[in-house]
């Protein structure tokens, strides 16, 4: 597992307004690990993630991807460009979806790449293989609407797949979904740890997908990093009352 | 006395309400014909004259097609505007909405008209670097006028109704858009703006049906006998024969089936934009919007 840093967070704070969410985050993730990220809403988790594409910008700190380093501030010209490189290397899978509902489910998965220069022929083959994957190769023509949401947030994960990242955000990909519609989602996220060896940053409260996939867990409180560890430290034996009194909430 | 009341109560309840009202508009009717005929109404002349007056719907139609196409461009430049953070951009956008949703639309038809003319020829003559036939640029026919200045009218109303049709798709799906490395322009092209237009059609639609009525206004910069638009002509003709009744009655009918015909192509096209789309997640956003003050006289039918 021990690989190069892919994704580095340093002195990472994000205030809105006067309301500081993050207090001062580090973290490092290597490449193909998996890092679950739990806490009670409000602790900053998602925040972080969403600070790492610059969907938020950065009040204070810096951001590292695959060798490209930014810190938050006015956005320049160039400064959008430094961004959009960056958000090339990151694939981000949000909790509402947020599929194109004006496309059908094969250009949701192709527009971004051919925005990118991609060729057309190529999108398409890659598209359909990631369709493939993810169990939906027959919805391609369909529009996002006629699927169920389990199905809606595994084109998700294809198209956010098929810019080929180096890292993939989950912003509790499960949380919108019927409970039924869970485990198909959570198992192709399961394959893309296992059989692609993607890089993760998972925020979920799935301590079952934790246990199973995690290599390791960061516990967030009040815009903090309480405690971090592998999933058998954290879910067996956490150190902090907090972790231990979130764990009994969820578990 | 209670008691007949009360049956008679109960006999209407068997009458279904649409029988009702339509018996309703026939008493309204029927009250205007007797109306009408005790104010020795001349039908035999509106007969006579209905076609010179219809025949102006071409016009009238010409210049609202032209002017909502000018507002249809102003309004998703000045949406695209108000929802940049490009402050020349934000700032222009901002004084064009104000201006426009601020002064009376007749008062910015003479001002196009009349107004403009004269501040072309002087700018000619004091810069002698101005291209030659700089004047005649701001120098417009009255058609033109109209095309104009219904288009930068009803464009700074539309402007907030782009605007607010951005706004509600722009959150999630303009984050998805960004999260997959798209620019700005390719976002707006391929994910926000489709999926605007479809919220704003229904509203562009009554701007439209506003807009032919407001029309008649145009009439006011002049008479082009040739080319005079419904009102002008029923003016005309109602003016030369004493027939005033008569013929504001036969403008009135002409824009209220327009008005009629427009409303139910409308109302096809909503159905047919709206198949198989879920619109829920704008509808609060175009809401909003919509209660926004209008607080024009020739307002649409919403």
């Amino acid at each position: 597992m021990a690989g190069d840093v892919v994704v580095r967070i340093e002195g990472l704070h994000k205030s809105f307004g006067h309301l500081e969410v993050v207090k001062g985050v580090d973290m490092a993730v290597r490449r193909g690990e998996v890092v679950v990220i739990f806490g009670r809403s409000g602790s900053g988790k998602s925040t972080v993630l969403r600070c790492v594409n610059f969907i938020e910008d950065p009040t204070a700190g810096t951001i590292e991807v695959a060798g490209i380093r930014l810190g938050g501030g006015h956005r320049t010209r160039r400064k959008r460009e430094q961004i959009r490189q960056l958000r090339l290397k990151v694939g981000m899978v949000f909790q509402q979806f947020n599929l194109f509902p004006n496309m059908t489910v094969l250009d949701n998965i192709t527009t971004a790449p051919r925005c990118a220069g991609v060729s057309s022929a190529d999108c398409t083959k890659r598209a359909m293989d990631l369709l493939d994957r993810v169990g939906l190769a027959d919805k391609a023509k369909e529009h996002p609407i006629r699927l169920s949401g389990g199905q809606q947030q595994r084109v998700a994960i294809a198209r956010a797949l098929a810019m080929e990242p180096d890292v993939m955000l989950f912003d509790e990909p499960t949380s919108a979904l019927d409970p039924e519609l869970t485990g198909e989602v959570l198992s192709v996220m399961k394959t893309l740890s296992t059989e692609m060896h993607m890089t993760m940053m998972v925020v979920t409260h799935e301590m079952g997908f934790a246990r199973e996939v995690a290599d390791r867990m960061a516990f967030f409180h009040e815009g903090r990093i309480l405690e971090e560890g592998t999933p058998q430290q954290l879910i067996e034996s956490p150190a902090r009352p907090e972790t231990r009194a979130f764990l009994d909430a969820v578990l | 006395m209670g008691e007949a009341w009360e049956r008679l109560q109960l006999a209407s309840a068997r009458v279904p309400f649409r029988l009702k009202v339509a018996l309703v508009w026939v008493g309204i009717f029927g009250a205007l014909a007797f109306v009408g005929n005790a104010a020795q109404f001349d039908t035999q002349w509106i007969r006579e004259n209905l076609r010179y007056i219809v025949g102006g719907v071409r016009y009238t139609m010409t210049i609202a097609v032209g002017g909502i196409l000018v507002a249809i461009v102003m309004a998703l430049l000045g949406a695209l505007a108000r929802t940049s953070r490009n402050p020349v951009a934000y700032g222009v956008s901002g004084f064009y909405v104000s201006f426009f949703r601020g002064t009376p639309l007749i008062v910015q038809l003479f001002l196009l008209y009349l107004a403009l003319p004269p501040v072309g020829r002087n700018l000619q003559a004091e810069y002698a670097w101005l291209p030659e036939g700089f004047d005649e640029l701001l120098l417009m026919d009255i058609a033109t006028a109209g095309v104009v200045g219904l288009g930068l009218n009803y464009g700074a109303y539309m402007t907030e109704i782009f605007r607010s049709g951005i706004q509600s798709v722009a959150g999630g799906q303009g984050e998805a858009a960004d999260a997959l490395g798209m620019t700005y322009a390719q976002k707006m092209r391929k994910v926000v703006l489709p999926q605007a237009f479809r919220v704003v059609i229904p509203p562009t639609g009554n701007e439209f049906i506003a807009m032919m009525k407001d029309t008649a206004l145009v009439s006011f910069l002049g008479v082009t006998v040739a080319s005079a638009e419904v009102f002008r002509r029923a003016q005309l003709v109602g003016k030369a024969d004493f027939k005033n009744l008569e013929a504001y009655i036969a403008a009135a009918l002409v824009y209220w089936g327009l008005t009629i015909v427009f409303t139910f192509l409308q109302a096809r096209l909503e159905k047919r934009i709206g198949r198989g789309y879920d619109r829920a997640h704008v509808a609060a956003a175009m809401l909003a919007a919509n209660e926004q003050g209008r607080p024009r006289g020739g307002g649409g039918l919403t």
